[in-house]
């Protein structure tokens, strides 16, 4: 299988790593609906695309591959940035996904609810992402 | 986002978990909150901005991948070392694109 489910990473990662990324997400938030108070929604609006929680995202990432290659008596230190560089590259395919999630919601708000327009605009960036995602792996393999 | 931080944990491999840190978490929660309290016309013109924030995040992940492969610096590093990459793309497309609105 292309894709496989890793429980173990969910033991990996500790509460206050989950905590983190959820202030920073939060303090986004806030800050995003300060601007758009003083700015206006233009400006407050690219800030929903800002890079809040993956500068922690991809730290965790090296450090729970360095982690677990020590652990097996590994020197893990160059497959941490390798793993950190594959998590950046999936983010950038995920990226394209989110510009695919904000046109949907652009489109869809002024006549929907939010109930409506989230869910379905989430679904359309999964869709987007995993679909670039898969493509972009087809194409390495015939090479 | 801890939704998304925990879906980002369990998937294999890195690079489709990568997924997960361009989710729209923030996004969810902050429309949901803006659509309730200034109404969906706001909410709406927020999502055409974020096209643009949205493109500047893809140059900037990307950015991050380089520092690492080429560069060989830490995750943090790289992380920080790109974020003029985000804000020159975001308001360069806000310049070009959106600055007329507002």
């Amino acid at each position: 299988m292309i894709v496989r489910i890793h429980s173990g990473g969910l033991r990996e990662t500790k509460w206050y790593e989950y905590l983190l990324r959820f202030l920073f997400g939060g303090a986004i938030t806030a800050l995003t609906g300060v601007i758009g108070k003083h700015w206006g929604p233009v400006v407050a609006g690219l800030f929903l695309g800002f890079p809040a929680i993956f500068p922690a995202s991809a730290t965790l990432v090296q450090k729970h591959t360095r982690e677990s290659k020590a652990r097996k008596g590994l020197h893990g230190e160059q497959r941490g940035i390798e793993a950190a560089a594959d998590d950046a590259l999936g983010a950038t395919i995920g990226s394209a996904g989110l510009v695919i999630f904000a046109f949907i919601s652009w489109r869809l708000f002024p006549r929907h609810s939010p109930a409506l327009v989230l869910p379905l605009a989430t679904a359309a960036w999964l869709a987007a992402a995993s679909s670039l995602w898969l493509a972009r792996k087809w194409r390495h393999r015939r090479r | 986002m801890s939704a998304f931080a925990m879906l980002g944990s369990v998937f294999k491999p890195t690079s489709f978990a990568g997924l997960f840190g361009a989710g729209p978490s923030v996004a969810l929660a902050t429309l949901a909150l803006v659509a309730g309290q200034q109404g969906r016309t706001f909410a709406g013109i927020e999502c055409r901005s974020m096209m643009a924030g949205a493109a500047g995040l893809a140059i900037y992940s990307w950015l991050v991948a380089q520092f690492l492969m080429r560069l060989r610096i830490s995750a943090l590093k790289a992380a920080l070392a790109s974020m003029a990459a985000w804000f020159t793309t975001a308001f360069v497309l806000w310049e070009a694109f959106l600055r007329q609105g507002s």
